[in-house]
């Protein structure tokens, strides 16, 4: 079956690769909402969605774990977005108003190209990345990219043309942006670090990724335990940019009804929510590689070795297997992911919503500075370090 | 091909400039100066000029283009007063047009391009080569914009403040 892959022509194998991403994210989103219902139900000690199941498939053994799961929820909500009725009010800018959820969806499925989500081992035993595309400027294109996202916010907001999405256009765009610099200081030390002098020089992940897999004890250490000033700022900037409360001030239902997506309804408003969660998934695995040490198990014990180890004491060489090691590499970077994402939902359903003034005082006055003393003092360490 | 590409997006990007222009509408103008940007961005790409291409994305169509919108909306610019060509702005106009035609006449009839740069190590291209290029060549003038822009902020924190109250003195 690999040589039946690898013979087809290029362009068939990115086509391939890139739905396969697809395909995956999208279901994730989806069911990460519902796991947003079931943890927040479960944070305030309540069952959460447990009671619908389609008439046939009550007898049936094991459905009923699905039914207390929320399982049947969530396919009846999504299939309630098709169905309804798609809402065009009058008085928007019909143009705009159609266009933003799309838009939305553009960058959370376009800065997956350069995420690396695994490796395999070679049968030379070298850790080759699993990615769409490597290319050179990784983590700049990532940021290119995503910064797009505000437009889908904006225009959905000023499309609108009522008070309150006006407003959380309004909001999204000062917000998103004030946090964007933070947040691009903030990993500025990251690579830094891991450009040594004398190599080549590159942005992408994952040598992020490799730098963390060296032997000994400084090389295994994740950059949490090295940097973790630059990783709580690269996480608060994180929950800013995609709108996850305590920052979710374009939507913040308390004071704007629904903000930027008050007139969405339907298939146009799932969008937007599917968009959401796309971008926690994306971004949740760009903190991963950066800080949580990508697909190695543990800190100080790198992949290469763990499946080295693990040849070791079962004494059998499937543990090497390019596909095996694969397989493992990425169950191992999406059990992160995911934990993660449980992170942004505990954090949402703990901390109670900022008030905008605050919002814009945290990211210009606390983490801007904070992050700018970070680089300097890093720069100066890694000076003396490498240097 | 290439130069199918390169003619599509120039026309492209060309196109989206004008709208900007001409657009009565500021939000409409606005995603013009984006799509031009796009444009622009996808020729860098042509030229293997990638670096370029996404600082050019990060930078201009992400954060300016943002902060022209969130202006536009703040200042609620619906239509705007329609502008004359007529007068001194005419005039002012047709100077800068002339200046501009000689400029790249001259350009054309006396600059020296080679045959263009050598792609691979391009200064767009590669990280390494585009920052040495930054903190060695280019010093001087990246040093001088980075004291105009910070000359520009003060102005604008110096005007945009209120003039102190006797009421807020107490």
């Amino acid at each position: 079956m690999a040589n039946f892959f690898f013979g087809l022509p290029l362009m068939v194998q990115g086509i391939a690769k890139g739905l396969a991403v697809i395909l995956f994210i999208f279901p994730v989103a989806a069911a990460c909402s519902m796991a947003e219902r079931k943890v927040s139900a479960w944070i305030q000690r309540r069952p959460g969605p447990n009671r619908t199941i389609p008439p046939f498939f009550v007898g049936i053994p094991g459905a009923s774990i699905l039914q207390r799961l929320g399982i049947f929820q969530l396919a009846a909500d999504g299939g309630k977005f098709f169905f309804k009725e798609e809402p065009l009010p009058n008085h928007v800018h019909k143009f705009y108003f159609i266009l933003a959820p799309f838009i939305a969806m553009i960058p959370a499925f376009t800065t997956v190209t350069v995420v690396p989500f695994g490796a395999y081992l070679d049968p030379e035993g070298k850790v080759i990345p699993i990615m769409l595309a490597n290319v050179d400027i990784g983590i700049l294109a990532i940021f290119a990219v995503a910064s797009l996202g505000v437009y889908s916010l904006i225009l959905a907001g000023w499309a609108s043309n009522s008070k309150y999405p006006f407003l959380g256009g309004v909001r999204a765009s000062a917000q998103l942006i004030s946090y964007e610099l933070s947040m691009t200081l903030s990993v500025l030390p990251v690579f830094l670090w891991v450009n040594e002098p004398g190599s080549s020089g590159s942005l992408s992940l994952a040598r992020v990724v490799e730098f963390q897999s060296h032997a000994g004890f400084w090389g295994g250490t994740w950059f949490l335990f090295t940097m973790p000033l630059s990783a709580a700022i690269f996480m608060i900037a994180l929950f800013a940019e995609t709108n996850r409360q305590p920052f979710d001030m374009p939507e913040s239902e308390a004071d704007l009804v629904g903000g930027f997506h008050t007139e969405y309804g339907a298939f146009k408003w799932s969008l937007f929510f599917v968009a959401e969660y796309a971008n926690m998934i994306v971004g949740s695995a760009v903190f991963a590689l950066l800080f949580l040490g990508g697909w190695n198990l543990l800190p100080w014990l790198p992949l290469s070795s763990l499946l080295e180890d693990l040849h070791r004491l079962t004494g059998s060489a499937l543990w090497l297997n390019p596909l095996v090691s694969g397989v493992l590499s990425i169950a191992i970077f999406v059990a992160k992911v995911l934990f993660t994402i449980f992170f942004f939902m505990w954090v949402r359903w703990t901390v109670p919503r900022f008030r905008y003034d605050q919002v814009m005082r945290i990211g210009w006055k606390v983490l801007l500075p904070l992050s700018i003393a970070n680089l300097v003092a890093y720069t100066v360490g890694i000076y003396f370090l490498q240097g | 091909m290439e130069h199918l590409a390169f003619t599509c997006l120039s026309v492209f990007s060309l196109a989206c400039a004008l709208g900007v222009v001409l657009s009565k509408n500021a939000i409409n103008g606005a995603m013009c100066l984006l799509l031009c940007l796009a444009g622009v961005a996808g020729l860098f790409v042509q030229l293997h000029a990638y670096l370029l291409a996404f600082v050019l994305v990060l930078v201009y169509a992400g954060a300016v283009v943002a902060l022209f919108l969130f202006i536009i909306m703040l200042l609620d610019m619906q239509g705007g007063r329609t502008w004359k060509f007529r007068g001194l702005n005419a005039a002012a106009g047709f100077v800068a047009a002339l200046l501009l035609i000689t400029g790249l006449n001259l350009l054309a009839v006396r600059g020296h391009l080679e045959a263009g740069p050598p792609i691979g190590n391009s200064v767009g291209s590669s990280l390494k080569f585009y920052s040495y290029q930054l903190f060695t060549t280019y010093l001087l003038p990246v040093q001088i914009i980075g004291f105009l822009l910070l000359i520009a902020m003060l102005g604008v924190i110096v005007l945009s403040r209120r003039a102190p109250q006797p009421e807020d003195a107490k």
